[in-house]
């Protein structure tokens, strides 16, 4: 892709703002996006962290989900946290809908409630946990670019990527995982 | 990746979890039902209490921390966020809820302060805290004691929503103030604030509060929450603007969308004809006791 790419966050609930440092520093351009004729604007998509059953519910409230499917089908699409919620094929407790643009599998709140949010280190990067998924399973498919305990945190097939930790939370610009994703526009 | 690429340059995680509530509405629950109710409508959190602020005023006496089997029930329902609140400086409250795994605590004016001199030392605890302020001096002195998130005070339990407005126009003119300050004034603005001297640069620097700022105290409207969402507020604490006005589900949708929606009119418009019912009824701020100003607990 020639020119700075437009990223696009959707911003109808979580950590958005905090992504723009980090895309300007990968030299991409930050969009907070709300609506289909934001979405038709944008080269790529950040799903934010925040509540995925909140933002799950503000797509379908707001009648959003048709234009975002057929915007992810064609973009690089990463999700954090909640958003890797959002583009699993598969959702443990509760199960819920979802874009299932990756072939894994994400068990919501796996390690409990706040008390056990922490940081820890991928790629020589201090990331955060926070009230975070697991993914329990990926296809064979699928490349796992880094791993936690054991269990993929930081995921990539094709045009999508995941990951369960917050690279946004930390302020050295931009992080490894923010430059990888410009890299796959 | 050379692991000295980093500076552990990093948000803690306890603030790092009230980033993710950005732009959603926490919802006052008093039961499970409820805990449903809020979660299906789109609240980002719910804060489990045994009364909603306006029940507190009502019921006059001491208000305490929840029952622990309450708060237990909530977080058995739901699989956002909850908080619950403790006393102001009441410690030990805090510590049964940082026991109970609660995600946040609240040391609230809504209930009868325990201490009337000191607030909790909130670096004591994993759990991360949320504090009421009137201004920007109280922000940054509940920030200084580990507060992980500022809220307005507000009157609790009023549905008017002027105080709320009062305290979120306050802290920004303040936060524009110091901003606007040579580096030299800093001091003698910690002095008369009495506001922590560090923080008080960063506010400079970063033109904001070190930590997010949301509105509480008075929101009854999907147009409450859209005017303290442009005042600067960053979400919204709801209390018993939901349960407490005609038809609960659809005050709750109205106000969340509202909420992601704040700066788009024609969406607050939709949400507003959308509520099928009236709101709480709201009380004159003159006609409260001067005892029973909650804004005025704390310092």
């Amino acid at each position: 892709m020639t020119g700075r790419p437009i990223i696009g966050v959707l911003a109808l609930q979580g950590a958005v703002d905090l992504h723009r440092p980090h895309i300007e520093a990968a030299g991409a351009q930050f969009k907070a996006v709300k609506t289909p004729k934001d979405f038709e604007v944008v080269d790529a998509f950040i799903l934010p962290g925040g509540e995925s059953t909140t933002m799950l519910k503000l797509i379908e409230r707001f009648s959003l989900w048709d234009s975002l499917a057929e915007n992810f089908a064609a973009k690089p699409v990463w999700g954090i946290c909640a958003g890797s919620i959002l583009m699993a094929e598969k959702v443990l407790n509760p199960a819920q809908k979802s874009f299932a643009l990756l072939p894994i599998t994400v068990q919501r709140n796996a390690y409990g409630t706040q008390k056990q949010s922490h940081t820890a280190q991928i790629d020589g990067y201090d990331v955060s946990f926070i009230r975070a998924p697991v993914i329990q399973d990926v296809d064979p498919s699928v490349e796992v670019l880094a791993r936690h305990n054991g269990d993929p945190v930081w995921v990539k097939k094709g045009q999508y990527m995941a990951t369960t930790f917050h690279p946004e939370l930390t302020l050295d610009f931009p992080s490894p995982m923010h430059k990888a994703f410009v890299e796959m526009i | 990746m050379s692991a000295d690429k980093n500076s552990g340059n990093i948000i803690n995680i306890k603030t790092g979890l009230a980033e993710m509530l950005k732009g959603g509405v926490i919802m006052d629950v008093v039961t499970p039902e409820q805990a449903k109710v809020a979660e299906d409508a789109g609240a980002v959190a719910v804060m489990a209490l045994e009364r909603v602020p306006s029940d507190i005023r009502k019921a006059g006496g001491v208000a305490r921390m929840s029952p622990p089997e309450l708060i237990e029930q909530i977080m058995k329902v739901s699989s956002i966020p909850v908080m619950a609140k403790c006393r102001i400086g009441h410690f030990a409250e805090a510590q049964i809820l940082e026991a109970i795994g609660v995600d946040y605590i609240d040391e609230s004016e809504v209930l009868t302060p325990a201490d009337e001199e000191f607030h909790i030392n909130k670096h004591d605890f994993k759990i991360p805290f949320v504090c009421g302020a009137k201004n920007l001096g109280e922000a940054l002195r509940r920030i200084g004691e580990g507060a992980a998130l500022i809220r307005t005070k507000g009157e609790p339990g009023t549905g008017n929503i002027v105080e709320a407005v009062r305290h979120m126009r306050q802290i920004m003119a303040e936060i524009k103030w110091v901003v606007g300050m040579d580096e030299a004034e800093l001091m003698s603005a910690a002095r008369d604030m009495g506001a922590p001297y560090e923080l008080l640069h960063i506010v400079r620097k970063e033109g904001r509060l070190p930590v997010p700022n949301f509105a509480a105290g008075g929101i009854a409207t999907p147009a409450d929450a859209a005017l303290c969402m442009q005042l600067g507020a960053e979400s919204v604490f709801v209390g018993s603007g939901i349960f407490k006005s005609d038809n609960p589900e659809k005050f709750a949708k109205a106000i969340v969308k509202a909420t992601a929606h704040y700066d788009d009119p024609a969406i607050v418009l939709e949400a507003s004809k959308e509520l099928e019912g009236v709101a709480m009824r709201g009380t004159e701020i003159s006609e409260i006791d001067e005892p029973m100003k909650m804004a005025n607990r704390g310092w």
